[in-house]
């Protein structure tokens, strides 16, 4: 029996157990290897897939390594300029409200340059999923130090680590959004793990299900992110340092649910 | 019949918007245009259900329009001076995007935070690509409140129609000044789908994506051969420009917007005192009238070009007439207004009497 018709064989439909989401596209991933945004583009397709919203689904790319989120996510997609994907977002909710509408977005985007939409479209309770990911570091550009950087973390703008009386302290922007009342569900995810990936795409479809049931605020979802390239690390290895470095200090779960609203 | 309206110009800008059938209004206030967030604020939604939301600065106001004007719908903002510095980026994403949009400037005097009177000093930032980027927007200068409602219907025609960025570029004095103004009937609220939008994706077309980054240069610089292409065809098929008393006249009086009709007063004073005088108003200030002042050069014997500003316009005037005849200028600035004394007193003394050198 030739080696093809062995394969051929096992290629069943009865055999199948892992395939691309059909919200993927075809395109290959161009991220580094261990980068946590293939994983989380891929629970995002997953979740359309699994709740059928493809036509109904409006994305939101940022400026950051996730740029070309649209080349990956087979939705209708609109590219942001850097820190205005939730503006955008809000722009598009506003006049499609039966539309589900998510940005994506980088902790440099998010909570640096974009803070002021950050808050104020979580302050409006726009109905809007946003998904943040904290890997405490600027990607695209090279690994400059980011809002998210832990205290005497090195980046190339902090070689000596970050002197938090001279560059600030890194910024929980999370469990700022959670305090204000226009957002119904702000959780801390990661996906480094199994397990944890699993949480991750149920925090990400619990999202979805509340912007699709109730017009009750903002979900946002923090997930915190490796960068083994500028990190200088392996992927092993730059998970083991967010484990034992990010970890306790953005401390992962929920950190506001529908349920404890009045 | 129709009926007339004693309106001001922000209001009258405003209900136009109303009328022409925009979805949706993003904006944040300032003088001297806030009313036109106030008017739709009060009137809009209740009317046809128009979405007005005022953002938390200009810069989440242009975005949010790029985000709505990528679903096809009709979507505006409008702010003054320091405000649509901020919009900028975000006016050169849109551009590039190719989103269709109305972006008004209720100009006012700067450089920095400047006056709250009215100006023309944002002629350069809205006619020659105010952000980065090689790229154009069709700006209309409204010189009466009737052409602050006229134009806006005519801007969401053109925005469509070139699926570009429109600028009304009007000032603080036509914002605020009340005048009679006939109003266009409703035109109802409906989408105009025609396969690029980001709407949500049918299983029958692929995914849409609206973006501006083009990262390899070959594909970017496709792109901009496109847009230029297109910003050809503007030029060939959207000037507009009004002449007045130019058949017989020895000078022209040029000035866009409100000091159009100054410099209007200004050569019927010189008529009066026998004076050939006629006046050349652009009307679309992109695409530039380069034709008219090149042909009615042959004619003259010189330009006076007067604008609230220090001489901006000017600069398109020059290379319109390319040297024939000779171009002066007079300006306030700052937030001045010029009389029409003022300009026939430039016009007699450094058009006319003859200079020294």
């Amino acid at each position: 029996m030739s080696e093809q018709t062995i394969i051929d064989e096992i290629k069943t439909e009865e055999n199948l157990v892992y395939k691309k989401p059909e919200a993927l596209k075809d395109t290959p991933f161009h991220y580094c290897p261990g980068c946590a945004h293939g994983v989380v583009h891929r629970l995002i397709a997953e979740v359309i897939d699994e709740m059928g919203i493809q036509s109904e689904t409006i994305g939101v790319a940022p400026v950051g390594c996730s740029v070309f989120a649209y080349n990956y996510i087979d939705v209708d997609m609109t590219e942001a300029a850097h820190g205005r994907a939730s503006a955008v977002a809000t722009g598009i909710k506003r006049v499609l409200p039966d539309r589900l509408v998510f940005s994506y977005q980088g902790d440099g985007d998010l909570a640096a340059i974009g803070t002021g939409e950050t808050i104020h479209t979580c302050n409006r309770g726009e109905n809007v999923l946003i998904i943040f990911i904290n890997n405490g570091i600027y990607g695209m550009t090279g690994g400059q130090m980011a809002p998210t950087t832990l205290e005497n973390m090195k980046s190339t703008t902090t070689p000596f680590g970050r002197d938090v009386s001279v560059m600030g302290y890194p910024l929980k922007i999370t469990e700022l959004v959670a305090a204000l009342p226009g957002t119904q569900y702000v959780t801390r995810q990661a996906v480094y793990k199994p397990g944890l990936v699993r949480k991750t795409k149920k925090a990400i479809r619990k999202s979805f299900e509340l912007q699709k049931e109730n017009k009750n605020g903002t979900c946002f979802i923090e997930v915190v992110a490796n960068c083994p390239s500028n990190w200088k690390m392996t992927p092993v290895e730059s998970n083991k340092w967010l484990e034992e470095n990010m970890l306790p200090f953005y401390q992962l779960g929920d950190i506001k649910t529908p349920n404890g609203r009045k | 019949m129709s009926k007339l309206k004693l309106m001001k110009g922000n209001e009258a800008l405003a209900e136009a918007a109303i009328r022409a059938g925009c979805d949706a209004y993003f904006g944040y206030p300032i003088t001297p245009q806030s009313e036109v967030l106030e008017y739709l604020s009060r009137e809009a939604n209740k009317r046809t259900g128009m979405t007005v939301l005022q953002a938390e600065s200009e810069i989440a106001s242009i975005n949010m329009v790029y985000g709505a004007a990528g679903t096809g719908k009709k979507i505006m903002t409008s702010s003054s001076s320091p405000g649509i510095s901020l919009m900028q980026e975000g006016i050169s994403y849109i551009a590039c995007a190719e989103l269709p949009c109305l972006i008004v400037n209720v100009n006012r005097g700067g450089p920095g935070l400047g006056t709250i009177q009215p100006a023309q000093s944002d002629y350069f930032q809205s006619v020659k690509g105010g952000g980065h980027g090689d790229y154009r927007l069709i700006v209309l200068a409204p010189s009466t409140v009737q052409e602050m409602s006229d134009f806006v219907k005519l801007a969401f025609e053109l925005a469509f129609k070139y699926r570009n960025p429109i600028m009304i570029l009007t000032d603080g004095a036509l914002g605020q000044m009340m005048e009679k103004v006939e109003l266009f009937e409703q035109q109802p609220r409906e989408d105009i789908i025609t396969g690029w939008e980001t709407i949500g994706k049918p299983e029958d077309r692929p995914s849409n994506v609206i973006t501006s980054l083009h990262i390899k240069p070959d594909k970017m610089e496709e792109i901009n051969i496109h847009l230029q292409e297109k910003y050809k065809k503007m030029e060939e098929n959207e000037v507009r420009v009004e002449t007045i008393d130019c058949d017989d006249a020895d000078y022209i009086i040029t000035g866009y917007g409100l000091v159009a009709r100054i410099c209007t007063k200004a050569a019927q004073l010189a008529r009066d005192k026998g004076l050939k005088v006629g006046v050349i108003r652009p009307i679309t200030l992109f695409p530039f009238p380069y034709k008219t002042y090149f042909d009615i050069a042959d004619n003259v014997k010189g330009i006076l070009d007067v604008e609230m500003n220090a001489g901006q316009m000017i600069e398109d005037v020059r290379l319109a007439v390319n040297g024939k005849i000779p171009i002066e200028f007079y300006g306030r600035m700052g937030g001045m207004v010029p009389t029409p004394e003022e300009i026939l007193e430039a016009l007699e003394t450094k058009l006319i009497g003859g200079k020294d050198e």
